[in-house]
């Protein structure tokens, strides 16, 4: 039932009272009209932009967001309105629905953004009222196309390591640019197409003559020749077409796909010719079938993306293509008899039956104008100039039907072209962006740790250091942190410009505790910002580092702006593994974050580690072994001391 | 000016009702986008019948929603109509029915009509309902009802249930209900019901009686 309708049903309802004298039986009770409010305005404020309406208005359509109670979640108590942060102009249309019952979509208004707006209120975008639906339609098309080239291109972009050799093949021939392998087949092919079409046309040359006899085309002259570059081109092509049906995903289907039946036709005269040689009687069609190797050319199309997009094109203009046709051949006809009857009169009229003035109607309606049939009488020569004009008409109509398709598919090809180029840029920069956004997680980690490392030393001038994250980040980072915590695993920072650099300490080593400190002292020393930097990379006890490699790495602090006093050595909570003295690797790693290496983490390697996290404080050289030497101080968070395994491990703790 | 407004309709209504398509047709066309009618003052309505303000306010609103030209013609009447019962016929119903509404008889319900109307069947007394009830069965106005006019009615009635019944629709299951009714209704059988052998019979059954009372509070 209609909207507006719904207003008219008091009025079916009291109309009702006509069936009452008829009726034979007592009617129904009617229902209770709980909830009988007032018709009361509401005001809607949509991103400050107060729309008011009768709430009947609203309840019209109960399915949706605005004519069901699901609007209370958005009623601002302190204002009594109902808010809703979206997008007022849509809201505009949203709203126009409820009053009128069609939806409009506006020309303007971006389709996705549109279809968000629409499912957020709960509206079917089918009720979209006639006037607009055309162009919804359309948009949504074109964008659900851009959607999937889009999920096409990432499909083929994404290596799918496991391709079988078939499978590799196959995408080689479809997708040249792949290997080089496969640029090296396409152009050797292509080679081939162009000096096969070419000896064809060379083939029927004069090339001069034989003393002695008449003037021979080169194809006879030189026919060796000739026939060993035939056979070298069609060695290729029959290899080419075998590897490609050896590769194709479905054989049956390749087999029937236009492009194959084009090959095989290709390659087919010269074997049938093979065969029958020396035979007389079919020589005859042996010649004919010469003529097909023409369609050698038609090889080109895989190379060349115009042809196909022009053959495509044909293909889908066959309608007007067939319109085309058939009006020139009723027009033909027509003329045709008229000009046979017009020109029976005149003497040695080269008209001399109606088919004979096909010939005629053709060459004029097509405006070529041989001259070999001329009409000699008068009415020959009116009805001939009203052929000739109606020609033009005739033809000019459906040739810009199909121009206009050829264009529009040309286009749609450029375009999605041209989104394959950009969405490399479009990717680099959502990976810089996924990556920073790690990148602020980890470094608000050493940034969090560093502040609590701080205030524990009792350092209260130093506790803002670093960016101030928003609460979001903050909030965000403490998820990350905590799903970090609850597998055992940390986030792992693989962008070479965060590459960590560490001190000189290498894998494969063991270290202790006073070395340690040196090494943390003179690199320190060294340059201040970028030495310590965690390796942003390693938690302990992680998979991806307990048994790599990590040394060497370089880093940028991002925290440059550490107020340069007595943080100028400060050193973010490092984390060395250690293992068990039968390990023979010694990782070495810096995360920013300290362990409880304990029981949190389940290191991949089964080696008994150590996870230890140190903290270098901002002191004087001379201090550092009393820091580090410091027992781990009974603090909240998560305290680490762990018990050495083995000798060489190097205490500590940290917060 | 109610006159000369129902003058320009009747003008209007009666030269487009055979559709020619002649040069009159564009001009008729022209004159019927600009017939508009404003209906009386809202003092003027609640004076009339027996709505307050904010009903009459709540029924304009409603009303002219569905007919912004401010009077319902009788196809736009027929479809509002056939929308609550979608799966019978409803047009020759609704053609009874606009005829009751239509009490100048001008082809076109105004808001006045139909409020005058809706005030009868939701505000009036029994006497003015059951008066309304048998206006709508006197298809010719002339005080009778005949049993071909009371066939035509419960004709139009059983159409609107459409054809997707259970029990499925006898063929002469109306003219039997209207033998019923007349049996009921037609005291001195003379084969028509005048209007006070209407109202004696129908309140003297206490089924009719307690219907009429039902649709009290559809505002």
């Amino acid at each position: 039932m209609a909207a507006g309708v719904a207003a008219w049903l008091p009025f079916a309802r009291a109309a009702a009272i006509g069936w009452m004298p008829v009726a034979n039986c007592p009617m129904p009770l009617a229902p209770a009209d709980k909830n009988k409010r007032q018709d009361e305005l509401i005001v809607l404020n949509v991103s400050g932009r107060r729309f008011q309406t009768w709430r009947t208005t609203l309840e019209r359509y109960p399915d949706t967001l605005l004519g069901s109670t699901e609007k209370e979640f958005f009623f601002n108590e302190d204002t009594k309105e109902y808010f809703f942060d979206r997008d007022p102009e849509v809201f505009r249309c949203v709203l126009n629905f409820y009053r009128t019952g069609k939806l409009h979509y506006p020309r303007y208004e971006c389709i996705s953004a549109y279809d968000d707006e629409l499912a957020f209120y709960g509206i079917l975008p089918e009720i979209i009222g006639d006037c607009c639906y055309e162009e919804y339609k359309d948009r949504k098309r074109e964008n659900a196309e851009r959607l999937m080239d889009d999920n096409d291109s990432e499909n083929n972009q994404e290596s799918m390591p496991s391709l079988s050799f078939r499978q590799t093949m196959w995408r080689a021939f479809e997708n040249p640019h792949t290997s080089t392998l496969a640029l090296v087949f396409y152009y050797v092919t292509g080679f081939f197409i162009a000096v096969s079409v070419i000896t064809n046309v060379v083939e029927t040359v004069p090339c001069g003559t034989v003393p002695g006899s008449k003037e021979l085309p080169c194809g006879e002259r030189y026919s060796v020749a000739f026939f060993c570059l035939d056979t070298a081109c069609v060695m290729i092509f029959t290899v080419e077409y075998l590897l490609r049906l050896f590769a194709a995903p479905s054989r049956y289907r390749f087999i029937r796909s236009v492009m194959s039946i084009i090959d095989v036709v290709a390659i087919m005269p010269y074997y049938i010719g093979l065969v029958m040689t020396n035979n007389e009687d079919v020589s005859g069609a042996f010649v004919t079938l010469r003529v097909f190797r023409v369609f050698r050319i038609f090889k080109f199309s895989r190379h060349s993306q115009g042809l196909r997009i022009l053959g495509y094109t044909l293909k889908s203009c066959a309608s007007e293509l067939g319109f085309l046709l058939f009006s020139l051949t009723m027009a033909i006809i027509i003329f045709a008899t008229v000009m046979f009857y017009a020109e029976k009169g005149s003497s040695a009229s080269k008209f001399t039956s109606i088919p004979a003035s096909f010939w005629y109607t053709i060459v004029t309606m097509t405006t070529l104008g041989y001259g070999d049939m001329v009409p000699k009488t008068i009415a020959g020569k009116i009805f001939g100039s009203i052929c000739s004009l109606s020609g033009v008409l005739v033809i000019a109509l459906p040739v810009p039907v199909i121009v206009s398709n050829f264009s529009r598919i040309y286009h749609q090809n450029q375009r999605a072209d041209k989104r394959r180029a950009q969405k490399k840029a479009r990717l680099a920069r959502i990976r810089v962006a996924k990556t920073g956004s790690s990148n602020a997680y980890l470094h608000s980690k050493r940034n969090g740790l560093l502040n609590e490392a701080l205030e524990l030393m009792g350092t209260p001038e130093e506790e803002h250091m670093g960016k101030t994250t928003s609460l979001i980040e903050s909030q965000h980072h403490h998820l990350l942190h905590c799903l970090e915590k609850t597998t055992g695993l940390s986030y792992l920072v693989d962008d070479p410009l965060l590459s960590v650099r560490t001190s000189t300490i290498k894998n494969h080593e063991f270290i202790d505790e006073q070395m340690f400190e040196q090494n943390c002292m003179e690199s320190s020393m060294q340059n201040y910002p970028s030495t310590r930097s965690p390796s942003l990379s390693s938690h302990p006890g992680l998979t991806t580092t307990c048994c790599s490699r990590r040394s060497k790495k370089t880093t940028h602090l991002p925290n440059s702006n550490l107020p340069a006093t007595r943080l100028r050595s400060m050193q973010e909570l490092s984390t060395i593994h250690i293992q068990g003295s039968e390990q023979p690797s010694l990782t070495t790693s810096r995360s920013s974050l300290n362990l409880k290496a304990d029981d949190g983490l389940r290191p991949n390697c089964k080696t008994s580690q150590i996870t230890t996290a140190i903290i270098s404080i901002p002191t004087p050289p001379a201090l550092t072994p009393e820091g580090e030497s410091r027992p781990p101080p009974a603090s909240p968070g998560p305290n680490t001391n762990i018990p050495s395994i083995a000798s060489n491990v190097v205490k500590v703790s940290a917060l | 000016m109610n006159e000369k407004m129902a003058d320009v309709m009747v003008k209007v209504f009666i030269q487009i009702k055979p559709r020619r398509q002649t040069q009159d047709s564009v001009e008729d066309e022209l004159e019927m986008a600009t017939v508009r009618h404003r209906p009386e003052a809202l003092e003027l309505l609640e004076a009339q019948s027996k709505f307050t303000k904010k009903e009459l306010q709540i029924l304009y609103r409603g009303f002219k929603n569905e007919c912004p030209s401010g009077v319902v013609n009788e196809e736009t009447f027929k479809e509002i109509y056939s929308q609550f019962f979608p799966q019978g016929d409803s047009t020759t119903y609704a053609h009874f029915l606009f005829n009751a509404f239509d009490t100048d008889h001008n082809g076109a319900v105004s808001f006045e009509d139909f409020i005058k109307g809706l005030s009868i069947l939701l505000r009036g007394t029994v006497q003015e309902k059951l008066n309304w009830a048998f206006n709508l069965y006197d298809i010719n106005k002339d005080g009778y009802i005949t049993k071909e006019e009371m066939l035509d009615i419960m004709k139009a009635i059983y159409d609107m249930m459409g054809k997707c019944t259970y029990p499925v629709l006898k063929e002469d299951a109306p003219r039997q209900h209207v033998e019923t009714f007349f049996q009921k209704m037609d005291k001195n059988k003379d084969g028509v019901v005048t209007i006070d052998e209407f109202i004696e019979s129908c309140q003297k059954d206490e089924n009719i009686m307690r219907s009429m009372q039902l649709f009290e509070n559809v505002i």
